[in-house]
């Protein structure tokens, strides 16, 4: 009796539920005649797709800053590298020079981009919740909200060449969403994309095995990206980061710069945010701009939490297992609520309700530890 | 040295007021650049802040009572949406759906801040993104009532307001036959005869009181209610009768009565320290220098420019007379018994705890009367703007009136009711003038939309940041002089 209870407390009372209603909508969709392979195929690709971005979450955590809302900043950079590469990719006629190899290319330079300009505003960003402890949550929020909406001012502003970024007549500002389809949509994650445009001795990188699609080379980049992360926890840098999470005096009385460390930490995490939004339009085939990330950080968040992290700990483990239950709800939902009442909306709001819900528990629990 | 100390005082109000005098600069540039006619400008700030106005003073009690800037009004605007809801719905009109309204979002606003008080109670220092995830998750269960349970589970049936399949309620609702202008149109001579009975009856049970020796009558009881009679029977004469069957005023009137009743007011000071109390203390400059001030405001309406933009502009009288109760409320209360305690709360909680104060229940109690206000500021919202997103009208609610109060000068412990007047004023300045200033600077539109989107962002996290640096200077200070 004693064992299951620890059991329970470990796996925790929300992550149960969500557990427990996710396995529910799988049975209930089979049940109801979907198609497992299309199916199962989605809940893997959603789950990749955001998964390093609820990983970006861990450095934050484990630093000390708690649960980084401001995660929009790295989304923000990896926005911009990826909107850069482009059209330095167009203007220099990538396509026409490297044939297959310009998809690369961009996605590399976007990359590139991307971690350069996150590592920057990470540090700055780090050095502002330094002089805000103890209100990390409440002020990255905002300045979180406060980088999209200035973001928004700067894709508008631009003027670029490639039709697939811009407006097509009005030749001032950039699309709302931009397809990926001539650059690096897809070529981790689709099949077709894979087949069509890279060489036979790429294909292994997305197939087919029966109904299921199976995006290998997504899986290697999220694989190689958590153990980046497990083995920076590993090094003396990262114990001394999570020591510094953990209890601050102690680990100032034990010649440990703190605050040093919150920024590395930060600025890690916003790095992650950059990759982690570039390999989601990858995965998504489309950059969505504007008011799109606006509320993605929440959904890292929730997602994190799901997992069974907490604002003062997290793990590798809790990122994979929130991903997978938070998208894996949303994913499954849709079908079965149609198939029940037509209300395409509901998967929407059940995802406003769950990742709020969660976050508001979570912050009650540590807050009313407190007390 | 007298000059040297004027300049110092100077110097801390420039300095205290930055982000008003900051702001207030930006809007005056975005006027001059967006060279939109001042009638239209003044037209749709007066139009805003007898909107907005309400839902912004909701905000200030919480700040009192130490909860911090309380996102959590979403949760009394969706209290107000659910009322407008079923007052439609059963198909009330006018000032009747409006009381409708009144009667159910009020309950349903101390339930909903009542929780909301508990919940804040479990996370004491937090309140502010909790309040702000709670905004959020409350919009969830909005939804999830708007879009499923009506019509999914409760039956109803009226085809102008429901999606065609019977489930769910439609994006938007059309009040303009049934509550819009509700409460803007309540002509004078209504208000007359609702506070003239109003007062019969209190005077009247006030009387039985009396008689009844559980009261004693005072002077004062006799003379307000002499006041109103005389105001009542006023009323009556065809002239006036005439003036106040109106519901909106043109501005040129409603800025000349304000100044006279300005001047009165300073002139009764006067009367009353000077002549009946012999203040020797008193200083007769403040007072002499209002007035003046007046009549030079009032001499400035003869300029053609302004009186035309003063004889073109209406103001609905009803929510205007309301937003100047609710500063009344605002200011009174600090003055109860309860308002001295939510003070001290807010100061410390330790203090208010060994005062013997119960800190938990007063906390509850500001978040219940902030909540309850913030439902009727929206009910004045839905019925000015006259058309109900069912899924919008309240998301950004909480998001805007915070930002304008912050932009009046306000930080997330002290905020006052000028603050609040002063903020919507400029916040929605630049909230008209934007779009158009972004065309003619940039010759984009949308550019000024989003700049005014950042800017109402920008000013929340600039005021939160500089809170919390505050706190852990205030924290460090203690240790660094220990070591």
């Amino acid at each position: 009796m004693k064992k299951i209870k620890t059991i329970f407390d470990n796996i925790g009372l929300p992550r149960l539920i969500i557990g427990l209603f996710f396995v529910g909508l799988v049975i209930t969709s089979l049940v109801l005649g979907f198609d497992a392979g299309p199916l199962f195929s989605d809940v893997l690709r959603r789950w990749l797709m955001y998964g390093i971005l609820v990983l970006a979450m861990i450095p934050g955590v484990q630093s000390g800053i708690g649960l980084n809302f401001g995660i929009s900043l790295g989304i923000s950079a990896g926005l911009l590298g990826a909107v850069l590469s482009m059209e330095i990719s167009y203007l220099g006629n990538w396509a026409e020079k490297f044939g297959a190899g310009s998809a690369w290319l961009t996605l590399l330079l976007a990359l590139t981009i991307g971690i350069v300009l996150a590592g920057i505003v990470g540090t700055l960003y780090g050095l502002l919740l330094n002089r805000v402890k103890g209100s990390e949550m409440t002020v990255s929020t905002y300045v979180g909200f406060s980088v999209i909406a200035f973001m928004n001012i700067v894709w508008l502003s631009f003027t670029f060449k490639n039709g697939e970024l811009s407006w097509p007549l009005q030749g001032k500002g950039l699309r709302n969403t931009a397809s990926l389809a001539g650059s690096f949509g897809g070529i981790l994650s689709n099949p077709d994309v894979v087949k069509n445009t890279q060489p036979a001795w790429l294909h292994w990188l997305a197939f087919r095995v029966g109904g299921v699609t199976i995006p290998l080379g997504l899986i290697l980049v999220f694989a190689l990206c958590c153990f980046i992360v497990w083995l920076f926890f590993r090094s003396k840098l990262g114990i001394a980061m999570s020591a510094a999470g953990e209890n601050q005096l102690f680990t100032r009385s034990s010649g440990i710069n703190v605050d040093r460390k919150r920024i590395q930490g930060t600025a890690f995490s916003t790095i992650l945010g950059a990759v982690g939004i570039i390999m989601y339009a990858q995965t998504y085939g489309f950059l969505q701009l504007y008011n799109a990330p606006l509320m993605m950080g929440f959904a890292a968040v929730a997602s994190i939490l799901i997992g069974g992290a907490s604002v003062m700990r997290a793990k590798i483990s809790h990122v994979l297992i929130g991903a997978l239950l938070f998208q894996g709800i949303l994913v499954t939902a849709l079908p079965v609520v149609n198939e029940v009442i037509e209300i395409g909306t509901l998967p929407e709001v059940l995802r406003i309700i769950i990742s709020n819900g969660i976050i508001l528990y979570a912050l009650s629990k540590t807050k009313g530890g407190n007390q | 040295m007298k000059n040297n100390n004027f300049l110092k005082k100077l110097g801390t109000y420039l300095f205290e007021n930055k982000v008003m005098i900051a702001f207030a600069i930006v809007c005056i540039g975005a006027i001059i650049v967006s060279k939109s006619p001042m009638s239209f400008i003044v037209d749709g700030v007066i139009t805003r802040i007898g909107r907005n106005t309400f839902t912004v003073l909701a905000l200030i009690i919480p700040v009192v009572a130490g909860l911090g800037l309380n996102f959590g009004i979403v949760i009394g605007a969706i209290a107000a949406q659910i009322a407008v809801f079923w007052s439609v719905y059963w198909g009330f009109q006018g000032i009747q759906g409006m009381l409708i309204c009144l009667l159910m979002a009020t309950p349903l606003a101390i339930l909903f801040g009542f929780l909301v008080g508990k919940l804040f109670n479990k996370m004491k220092g937090a309140e502010m993104i909790a309040g702000l995830i709670l905004g959020f998750f409350a919009d969830g269960l909005y939804q999830l009532l708007f879009l499923v349970i009506i019509g999914g589970v409760i039956p109803v049936d009226n085809p102008t307001i429901i999606i065609s399949g019977g489930v769910g309620v439609k994006n938007t609702i059309d009040l303009t036959n049934n509550l819009k202008y509700a409460i803007d149109s309540v002509r004078m001579v209504d208000m007359i005869t609702i506070l003239f009975y109003a007062m019969l009856i209190i005077t009247a049970v006030k009387a039985v009181l009396h008689l009844l020796k559980k009261y004693t009558f005072k002077k004062p009881d006799a003379i307000n209610f002499g006041i109103i009679a005389v105001i009542f029977a006023l009323s009556y004469i065809p002239v006036i009768e005439r003036w106040l069957f109106a519901d909106r005023l043109v501005l040129l009137q409603v800025l000349t009565i304000a100044l006279i009743i300005i001047g009165l007011l300073q002139v009764y000071k006067i009367v009353k320290e000077k002549l009946i109390n012999k203040n020797a203390n008193f200083l007769l400059a403040k007072p002499i220098f209002t007035i003046i001030l007046c009549g030079v405001i009032y001499g400035l309406t003869y300029i053609p420019k302004v009186e035309d933009v003063l004889l073109t502009v209406k103001i609905p009288l009803l929510p205007f007379i309301l937003i100047a109760l609710l500063c009344l409320f605002n200011q009174k209360i600090l003055d109860t018994r309860f308002g001295q305690n939510m003070r001290t709360v807010g100061q410390s909680q330790s203090v208010a705890m060994a005062s013997g104060i119960n800190v938990d229940r007063t906390r509850v109690l500001a978040m219940i009367i902030s909540t309850v206000l913030a439902s009727w500021g929206q009910l004045i919202y839905l019925q000015n703007i006259g058309t109900f997103s069912t899924y919008g009208a309240h998301t950004q609610i909480a998001q805007f009136a915070i930002a304008a109060l912050l932009v009046g000068g306000a930080s997330v412990q002290k905020a006052t009711n000028r603050q609040a007047l002063i903020g919507v004023l400029l916040f929605h300045t630049l909230f008209i003038v934007a779009p158009q200033a972004g065309k003619n600077l940039f010759d984009n539109a949308q550019l000024g939309e989003y700049f005014r989107v950042f800017v109402s962002y920008g000013v929340i996290a600039l005021s939160l940041a500089m809170h919390a640096w505050k706190l852990v200077k205030k924290e460090m200070a203690p240790t660094s002089q220990d070591t």
